[in-house]
């Protein structure tokens, strides 16, 4: 019998660079509150939200994408022809075929790297950080671009009190490459499908092509809704805050990393209160940085953990070699967890 | 030992103390959570959990909404405590 020739890949994975991109526009909650019934006060106490950036027509899925990987790529000192896959996650593009990785890939002129879109939700970022990862290390890439892009604006029920004031738009993206030492822990990860009602889309797609228009919601001046994003607060809250502090727990373990030696927390910037509940519910120690980019940007799905960890690279709170622990969670329900070694 | 109707005010009492900052003394039977105690929807969640852990009992989210005061509260944990 033939042998097959393995690919050679790195001995470990790690971050090498991390780029940002928020919206030019940004939307405080005066805005927010021109179709809801609601005040400021109400919005920052449930959410902790102030502001967030909304995309216009020209900052689209691809162009936001674009924009982050350019910085990442600039990150880590390589160049973008060196990159052999990129991995987009997004809930916000709204071509079914083809993935909007192909394009982002060509826009950034890699030399035709693999290139594909995964749907993860809020969990997204690490889940493609786990692809990323596999990887590099067994070797069909020996760098991996992982994106987290969202036009939420897109989805969002502005009639809708409990989300209309909830998400933003962005993109984060980050390179994952060839390292000598481990950067990136196990990762905890899964899904819990009985509960894919909690968060989900209002309407599905295939509803509007049925020709039977008479049952989809319309909003106050009678027009057809376009889908939205809709959840369960109080389940969600529980779930988020209870479960996922288990997960964060266990990813933890799992790298052999104590919260005493941990110096950076970011969570998905889902909501203030999940976050400072899991931060009580973990027992973090007063040292340990804790991300709250939602206070500005909302919640960015996929895009919120990598576009956190640039803010706390760039403003000095966090630090290059910092050993931060990171966790997504959302529509699926899905989650995914690990340690990471800031870039 | 199940808790009674007195031990689990006096424990809701605590744990709404320590989630929302409420005097205890403020947690009477007739105190509707959100109105009287300032205890809004999220907070509700962390009284919820608290109050399983503490008297070992099972509260579905969708029997938290019928959770309006305090005594609807201390009678669903007597009913179906451990």
């Amino acid at each position: 019998m033939p042998k097959i020739k393995p690919a050679k890949g790195a001995p470990y994975a790690r971050i090498l660079g991390v780029g940002g991109y928020r919206p030019t526009r940004v939307v405080p909650n005066e805005v927010i509150l021109e179709r809801i019934d609601s005040s400021d006060e109400w919005i920052r106490s449930r959410s902790g939200i102030e502001t967030r950036h909304w995309a216009s027509p020209e900052e689209t899925v691809a162009a936001m994408s674009v924009e982050a990987s350019g910085k990442a790529i600039a990150g880590a000192g390589i160049d973008a022809s060196q990159i052999g896959a990129v991995v987009v996650s997004t809930v916000s593009h709204f071509s079914q075929t083809p993935a909007i990785a192909t394009e982002i890939a060509d826009r950034l002129g890699t030399n035709k790297a693999a290139a594909f879109d995964i749907s993860a939700g809020c969990a997204g970022f690490g889940y493609g950080l786990t692809l990323a990862k596999g990887m590099v290390v067994e070797g069909s890439a020996e760098y991996v671009l992982v994106i987290g892009v969202e036009r939420l604006s897109d989805l969002t029920d502005l009639e809708d009190r409990a989300t209309a004031f909830l998400f933003g738009d962005g993109a984060g993206a980050v390179v994952v490459g060839p390292s000598q030492e481990p950067a990136i822990g196990p990762t905890v990860w899964g899904s819990e499908g009985d509960k894919a009602q909690t968060i989900k889309q209002t309407v599905s797609w295939d509803r509007f092509h049925t020709g039977d228009v008479s049952e989809l919601p319309v909003d106050s001046e009678g027009n057809i809704k376009f889908p939205a994003i809709t959840q369960e607060g109080q389940a969600v809250f529980r779930w988020a805050v209870f479960e996922m502090a288990k997960v964060a727990q266990q990813a933890l373990d799992a790298a052999g990393i104590s919260s005493d030696d941990l110096d950076v927390f970011i969570p998905h910037q889902a909501n203030v209160r999940i976050i400072d509940s899991m931060v009580k519910t973990l027992k973090l120690p007063e040292h340990v940085t804790v991300a709250r980019d939602i206070r500005t940007t909302g919640n960015t799905s996929a895009a919120s953990i990598p576009l956190a960890m640039e803010r706390l690279l760039a403003t000095g709170e966090a630090k290059s070699g910092d050993t931060a622990l990171v966790i997504g969670f959302g529509a699926g329900l899905v989650y995914a967890a690990t340690v990471v070694t800031l870039p | 030992m199940a808790a009674t109707q007195e031990e689990i005010v006096a424990g809701l009492a605590e744990i709404v103390n320590e989630i929302a900052g409420i005097p205890v003394e403020d947690v009477q039977l007739d105190k509707s959570f959100t109105d009287d105690l300032d205890v809004d929807s999220l907070s509700m969640v962390e009284v919820v959990v608290a109050a399983e852990e503490r008297f070992d009992v099972k509260i579905p989210d969708e029997d938290v909404k019928n959770l309006k005061t305090v005594g609807d509260a201390t009678e669903y944990i007597l009913k179906h405590q451990g």
